[in-house]
């Protein structure tokens, strides 16, 4: 086999792929017994009377519980299961819209391969998972197993992360920890022992007073924290919003503080002395579960309003204030904890800060502030234990000593000789098995992607849509949406415990394959099928569900879940000094600060102005942005300009711009917004937007993507989270 | 008799269209139309900058013109709600012109369409599939001439308002007025 080239990322488009090689007759192709939808009543989807099929979401990751309308085979209505906790009969927009992501027309419908720079073929199953399987067993021989890498997002991984254990590899990332929330989970951690949650276990419904620092509920459309938040509202809640944008929660608060970018940690130092200077943090609790707060009195003396004013650019009243807000309403306060948290490189301390304000506000713990869950444990299914060792191609530990997961962006960079410095890699990323995650979309930089593909010896892309990281793949196979498999069950840590099913409620379209059946049949060719004791992933489920004593009849009967009471759990807090700890030894061990500081970030430079990005309710990262019922109600994304910058750069509301970043990178062209609902020294980018694959018809070049203008990123040193609100823009 | 309404609470409405892809889905409203919408009001008081957010759709007048100017009697109004029957509609979309909020349009298939309250419900413990989903619990549609429903209560509890009232044709959306506590705001 001759050495591909990915010089160029390659459009799935027709022109693209050579001919329309007949694959049928594999009988790989034919759908499997048991594959096929089953209802509540035990009947199949395919059947001609209308029925409803419970199931959970993945147009994003929170896993809101779902019923299907399915009519002569077909899924025509999406709406919220009433009895499922997490969408108490509601759903956001996007999980509304998620017939729009499986009748897309433009799915990926067969597996390709590439056969040439700029050509891939229709192949079958047995051709690709074929040539996968070879390609891995010498890249496993010739390197060792921890040279194949798994890059992954959501449920739909879950069998080949066993595959890779299987493998004897422990290569695995997600950018939704470097990316995303792994900052936070880590300051968190080292403040109480725990994090706060995927879906936060926030008590926006009950608390008095709410702070958020740039988290935009409301814009992010996370369906039962926008219930609990708006629930909050109805019953008076006073929030405070951080944010350089006026955004709708800003419009929605008793509070909008528009900070200068950069300077959240400042403001959080100031609120810190206002609580303890004026007495208005929770004595009780500072007394019995922390440490160190004589050590975080001195820190913040002189951190007074008047001091981050000079930073924040906010009125220094409007600081006390806000303090004061907070700490008179104790115990019912919080600081909400946020997401998408890789902002300025300082983001673990940033969650720090937002933790020790929680733990002087007494909120952890309490049924006002961030409250203790309880959950169900999924039973493990009895699959046969692996041989192997697993081995890691980086030295995480080494690197990141309080980090919790390995940075997607540094499985990348080991991808490419000698680029990793520190002596950290073990051995080099030979090839990358990539599960539905839209690398060039969510890693910042993402020129290095096009960079390390070069270096690979295989890339494997598993994706429902063509999109930008399946243009640099050597095969690229067709994913089930989540309306067509089962997949592992969710049972998450939340007030209220439960357990809710997956399942087809369709059968696969074209010749799309869930993820364990991918993963099953790729373990088969890699000599390891007997590790995977089951024929299809309903087995799993079935037994999972016998073990808790249902079934998945007994669960459908029951609309797709299963409760139990809670159980209040014991407070205790997995630090060191099994305290709060205000101030962290460990971290100082670690050559870290033990308490936050506030650094300050370089400015913009003369005529440009920092780019922020965040979500809007109808769309999920590059998801979504084909998905033919949400870009109807959604179409393009806008850039938000204030009218005195507008004013500056001649630009009038609705012209299209490019923008161009600090390095000269430069976007597709955009609408300007002209608004008074952001700062003069920042402009706001929805993200998910400026799609270059040709193939998504309602998505390629609309609007313009704010992560290839990421081309810069400050790292955060404590986890390895890449802050990216450091580039700016101008207008061309 | 009945007389059903509707109200949105300004207080929580974040314009997420929610509503409006259930009613799709639940009406079979043609893709590139709509039965409801989302807006956004920006507005620069003393204070500072206030924004409203909302879902919108048929007012349900109790004047409605569209019924007025509707030659062939296929608009009428049944219970408080404006209907269209679209066997008797013959296209001429003077009601369309004719409506102040923008409510109607032309179906593609030949005949006026707009928001029924999703009226196959009624009598079923479903509610309109806008208020089912809505995350933010904003809708609540109801029997104002029951004093025991929801909706008769929110109006007496809650400052409300309606839209265009200058118009009067005495709508049956209505609004109510945000009930959150704002301090002086600073502006960027």
């Amino acid at each position: 086999m001759t050495q591909l080239t990915r010089r160029k990322f390659i459009r799935i488009t027709r022109s693209a792929i050579l001919g329309s090689a007949a694959v049928a007759g594999s009988s790989l192709i034919m759908s499997r017994p048991g594959e096929s939808a089953i209802g509540a009543d035990g009947k199949t989807g395919n059947s001609s009377d209308e029925m409803v099929i419970p199931s959970y979401c993945d147009v994003c990751f929170m896993g809101c519980g779902i019923n299907v309308t399915v009519k002569n085979g077909r899924a025509v209505k999406i709406e919220g299961n009433p009895v499922h906790p997490i969408s108490r009969g509601k759903l956001c927009p996007r999980g509304t819209g998620g017939l729009g992501q499986l009748y897309d027309p433009d799915r990926l419908k067969t597996p390709l391969m590439r056969v040439s720079e700029d050509k891939f073929k229709e192949v079958s199953w047995d051709e690709a998972l074929g040539f996968i399987a070879e390609k891995m067993k010498k890249i496993k021989e010739d390197y060792g197993p921890e040279s194949l890498a798994l890059l992954k997002h959501g449920k739909g991984a879950d069998q080949f992360v066993k595959l890779w254990h299987d493998l004897g590899s422990k290569t695995e990332g997600h950018p939704s920890y470097a990316q995303c929330r792994g900052s936070r989970d880590a300051g968190w951690s080292l403040t109480f022992g725990k994090n706060p949650g995927g879906i936060e276990r926030a008590a926006l419904d009950k608390a008095e007073v709410v702070a958020f620092i740039g988290a935009h509920l409301g814009e992010n459309m996370h369906n039962v924290t926008v219930q609990d938040y708006t629930t909050g509202l109805r019953n008076g809640a006073r929030h405070i919003v951080v944010d350089p944008r006026f955004s709708v929660a800003a419009g929605k608060a008793k509070y909008w503080l528009p900070i200068k970018p950069g300077a959240d940690i400042a403001l959080l130092l100031a609120w810190m002395h206002v609580l303890i200077y004026e007495d208005l943090y929770d004595f009780e609790f500072v007394e019995e579960h922390t440490i160190g707060f004589e050590q975080l009195q001195s820190h913040v003396e002189l951190t007074t309003p008047e001091w981050a004013a000079t930073y924040t650019g906010l009125d220094a009243e409007d600081i006390r204030n806000t303090a004061r807000e907070l700490g008179e309403a104790v115990p019912n306060a919080f600081i909400f904890p946020g997401r998408r948290f890789a902002w300025y490189g300082d983001d673990t301390q940033r969650a720090r800060a937002m933790a020790i304000i929680n733990a002087l506000l007494g909120a952890w713990g309490s049924e006002t502030g961030i409250y203790l869950g309880d959950r169900i444990r999924i039973p493990k299914f009895p699959f046969p234990e692996s041989h192997h060792e697993a081995a890691h191609a980086l030295d995480v530990k080494y690197k990141y000593p309080l980090g919790q997961s390995t940075p997607v962006q540094d499985i990348i960079e080991a991808s490419i000789p000698g680029r990793l410095k520190g002596g950290w890699q073990n051995a080099p990323v030979k090839g990358w098995l990539v599960y539905s995650t839209n690398l060039v979309r969510a890693v910042p930089n993402p020129e290095i992607i096009a960079e390390a593909a070069q270096h690979l010896d295989l890339l494997v892309v598993v994706e429902t849509m063509p999109s930008e990281i399946t243009g640099f793949a050597d095969v690229v196979l067709p994913d089930t949406t989540y309306l067509e498999r089962f997949d592992i069950m969710n049972a998450p840590e939340w007030k209220e415990p439960f357990v809710s099913i997956r399942q087809p409620v369709v059968k696969p379209l074209y010749q799309s394959k869930p993820g364990w059946w991918i993963a099953r049949k790729l373990a088969d060719k890699l000599g390891l099928g007997e590790a995977f004791n089951y024929d299809n992933f309903r087995e799993v489920i079935e037994y999972q569900l016998n073990q808790l004593g249902s079934s998945i009849k007994d669960i459908n009967s029951k609309g797709g879940v299963l409760k139990k009471e809670f159980e209040e759990p014991t407070m205790r807090f997995r630090t060191p000094s099994r305290k709060v700890e205000l101030f962290s030894r460990q971290m100082l061990r670690a050559g870290y600060d033990p308490m936050p500081r506030y650094l300050k970030h370089p400015e913009p430079a003369n005529g440009f102005y920092r780019l922020l990005y965040g979500r809007v309710p109808q769309h999920t990262f590059s998801r979504t942005t084909n998905n033919s019922m949400l870009m109807e109600v959604y179409p393009e994304n806008r850039v938000w300009v204030h009218p005195d910058i507008a004013a500056v750069h001649n630009l009038k509301d609705g012209d299209y711009v490019v923008l161009k970043n600090q390095k000269g990178v430069r976007s597709n062209r955009v609408k300007v917004f002209v608004t008074k609902r952001i700062r003069q020294d920042c402009v706001y980018l929805p993200h998910g937007f400026g799609r270059t694959d040709r193939r998504l018809t309602r998505g390629f070049e609309v609007g313009a993507d704010d992560n290839e203008l990421l081309t810069e990123y400050k790292l955060d040193p404590i986890t390895g989270s890449t802050g990216s609100q450091v580039n700016c823009v101008t207008f061309v | 008799m009945a007389r059903y309404a509707m109200t949105i609470d300004l207080t929580t409405c974040v314009a997420c269209d929610a509503c409006v892809l259930a009613c799709k889905m639940e009406n079979n409203v043609p893709d590139g139309y709509h039965r409801d919408w989302t807006e956004q009001k920006l507005t620069e008081t003393p204070r500072g900058l206030d924004l409203e957010m909302f879902s919108n759709r048929c007012h349900h007048c109790k004047n409605a013109p569209c019924v007025a100017v509707c030659p062939t009697g296929a608009s009428f109004v049944k219970d408080g709600i404006v209907l269209v029957n679209k066997d008797l509609c013959v296209g001429c979309r003077h009601c369309i012109s004719g409506c102040p909020y923008g409510a109607r349009y032309f179906h593609p298939a030949g005949y006026v369409d707009k928001c029924t309250f999703c009226d196959h419900r009624l009598g079923s413990d479903r509610e309109p599939a806008c208020v089912e989903v809505c995350p933010t619990s904003s809708l609540v549609f109801g029997d104002v001439n029951d004093k025991n429903s929801e909706i008769y209560k929110l109006l007496k509890k809650r400052d409300n308002k309606v839209l265009k009232a200058e118009k009067k044709t005495k709508p049956k959306y209505y609004f109510l007025v945000s009930t959150v506590e704002k301090a002086k705001r600073s502006v960027a």
